[in-house]
């Protein structure tokens, strides 16, 4: 029977990504009797990732090859595919990231898999593995099953479990795999996006907006309340697509992650992807005219009302008593 | 050049207050507004630029019920050249390869060069069909592309990564890309394309069952209520009177 799980280690320009340490920490705790916790590492160089890794799988599988320098969703196919159809897992994870959406759906294509993608709990059963994935903006939840007989692939939302240091030892195995060449996709080079004037990474106070905010002439009222209080003035993606406000000011998973002593969320729904970049915020307002936004499961204060009218009420009333004190 | 571009339609669940049918397998959408998924209208115009640039025909592919033929229509009057709208008889039970199956036979015929899709669908949030429809027709993909750079048979695509990183990779055609908001600005229809697109085809796929199907939905249920923000009721002004004073309390102004 099937029990080992498979996590695939995710790394950029040499550095572990977290996902990589939430995956396994859930894996350990999922792994049943008799069943095994792989982390496997696919680099040109895999030294420094298995030192890391040490604590965290029973057992490490590293593959080096020159082809894995950058991540390559075809070349991760092939050693994938492969030891996969090898070793015979019963999962293999992955976070719902941006590599694993360019490699997980194929892979499991070519290995006529069943897979759930971006999941936020599984359930491994007597004959079936069951997932549950937020859907409709997270308003809705939903119950996935698979039969487990001939394995499957799950990816998880980033964030959903949090990682914690294991005391495993791993046994290292390193296989050599020859790799076909790829010569209808080629890598080029990383691009960084370029750096604005603002860094909001920085700010101590956030007024973030959403797509609730309508218009972009409605900005000026939110730029106004924002300086009142003194915080810059962050978004949503929806409002960097508009052109409203540049790539710099986005929080997110695609944007910025942010820890600012007070966000203000306004007309924002609360996306897993928004979330992610701004939870960890001391305090958080969320001001939302639907009671049933997302967003309000992780604000500490909420207000269910149209921005249009409680942003200037609350520039007012800040006016208002800032003057009382000084005077 | 000659393109694919899959697109789903979807409701608007922003503002809306959700209801569960009877069976707990399926939304009851019957009060929702419906449009064309967010990222797949700007996987349109990017079709639509490519063609202005180098000619050639787009074909729209529609999965889902016969309402879809609204979203076709309006590709169309955008500048699409065709459309086809699939129905099988067990549509709500689909996973994304079962649809990536029922797309890949339905453009067999069809030359093609590239194929687009949105990176996600804003109901299901998988972000999954167009690497597999990928995977199926065996050809090379892109996924996540925020910036395209074309010619003839082969194109430079940024890819976005994590905290606003790209990557940027050669992809030689045929390919599938899947597009992320952002990357254009998409059009609006003019009334002389509306009028235009009354001419144009939709072939209707119908009276099939789609094959394949490797996961069931259990059940759609409405979250456990966890954890909720302390809300704050009164008209502006008094609920303003409340923010300020936690502002003040926690020293933020
Ligand atoms: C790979 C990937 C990466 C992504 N990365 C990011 C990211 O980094 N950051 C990000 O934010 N998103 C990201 N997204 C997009 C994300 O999935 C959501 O689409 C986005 O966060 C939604 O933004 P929003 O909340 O502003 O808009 P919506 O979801 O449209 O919500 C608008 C909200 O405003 C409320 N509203 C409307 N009118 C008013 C009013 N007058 N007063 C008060 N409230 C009002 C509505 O009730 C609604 O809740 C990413 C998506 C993908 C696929
Ligand atoms: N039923 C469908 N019909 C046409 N295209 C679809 C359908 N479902 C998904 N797609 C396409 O695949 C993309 C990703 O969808 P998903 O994998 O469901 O997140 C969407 O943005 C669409 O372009």
């Amino acid at each position: 029977m099937r029990k080992d799980i498979f996590v695939l280690v995710e790394h950029r320009k040499g550095e572990i990504r977290d996902i990589t340490f939430e995956l396994l920490t859930k894996a350990r705790n999922m792994v049943q009797t008799g069943g095994f916790v792989y982390a496997i590492v696919l680099a040109k160089n895999g030294d420094n990732f298995i030192e890391k890794l040490k604590s965290e799988a029973h057992r490490i599988l590293c593959i080096e090859n020159e082809k894995l320098e950058h991540f390559h969703s075809d070349y991760y196919q092939q050693v994938l595919g492969s030891i996969i159809t090898d070793r015979k897992p019963l999962l293999t994870l992955f976070g719902q990231t941006s590599y694993t959406m360019d490699i997980a759906p194929s892979l499991a294509v070519q290995l006529d898999l069943p897979i759930v993608m971006g999941c936020i709990e599984f359930e491994i059963g007597d004959d079936k593995i069951f997932t549950i994935n937020q859907v409709y903006g997270g308003k809705i939840h939903t119950r996935f099953s698979f039969p487990s007989k001939n394995g499957g692939i799950i990816s998880i939302q980033p964030g959903t479990f949090t990682a914690e240091q294991g005391d495993l030892s791993a046994e290292i195995e390193r296989i050599t795999f020859s790799f076909e060449e790829i010569t209808n996709k080629k890598f080029i080079q990383f691009v960084e996006a370029v750096a604005g004037e603002i860094d909001i990474t920085q700010a101590e106070k956030i007024v973030a907006i959403g797509r609730g905010i309508k218009e972009k002439d409605n900005l000026q009222i939110i730029e106004d309340f924002a300086e009142s209080i003194g915080a810059v003035v962050a978004c949503s993606r929806p409002i960097v697509d508009a052109g409203w406000l540049p790539k710099e000011r986005q929080v997110g998973s695609s944007g910025k992650t942010v820890k600012p002593k007070l966000y203000i969320a306004l007309g924002i729904s609360g996306d897993f992807q928004h979330l992610i970049g701004m939870r960890n915020a001391d305090t958080i307002i969320a001001v939302n005219k639907d009671p049933n936004a997302p967003i309000f499961g992780i604000a500490d204060y909420g207000i269910v009302d149209d921005l249009l009218k409680i942003v200037p009420a609350l520039k007012k009333k800040i006016m208002e008593k800032c003057e009382a004190r000084s005077a | 050049m000659n393109s694919i571009v899959c697109i789903k339609r979807v409701p608007d669940t922003t503002s809306a207050t959700l209801k569960i049918d009877a069976e707990n397998r399926k939304l009851d959408d019957g009060n929702l507004v419906f449009s064309i998924n967010e990222a797949d209208n700007y996987a349109l115009e990017e079709a639509l630029l490519l063609q202005e640039e180098f000619g050639g025909e787009i074909t729209l592919i529609s999965v889902g019920p016969k309402e879809c033929d609204d979203i076709i229509r309006m590709g169309l009057a955008k500048g699409a050249t065709r459309g086809i709208r699939i129905t099988p008889d067990n549509l709500y039970k689909l996973d994304p390869y079962a649809i990536a199956n029922l797309i890949a036979e339905q453009i067999k015929e069809l030359e093609y060069d590239l194929i687009f899709t949105g990176c996600m669908a804003n109901d299901d949030n998988f972000g999954q069909l167009g690497v597999t429809l990928a995977g199926l027709l065996n050809i090379p993909h892109i996924s996540l592309a925020v910036k395209i750079q074309a010619n003839e048979d082969y194109a430079i695509i940024d890819r976005e990564l994590e905290g606003g990183l790209m990557e940027q990779f050669n992809i030689k055609f045929p390919a599938v890309i899947t597009i992320q908001t952002g990357i254009n600005e998409p059009r609006y229809a003019s009334i002389f394309g509306i009028k235009r697109a009354s001419k144009k085809e939709i072939r209707f796929v119908e009276n099939i069952s789609a094959q394949g199907i490797k996961v069931h939905t259990e059940k759609m249920y409405l979250p456990p209520p966890g954890d909720t923000a302390e809300i704050f009721t009164g008209n502006p002004e008094e609920t303003a009177e409340k923010v300020y004073e936690i502002l003040k309390t926690k020293g933020l102004i």
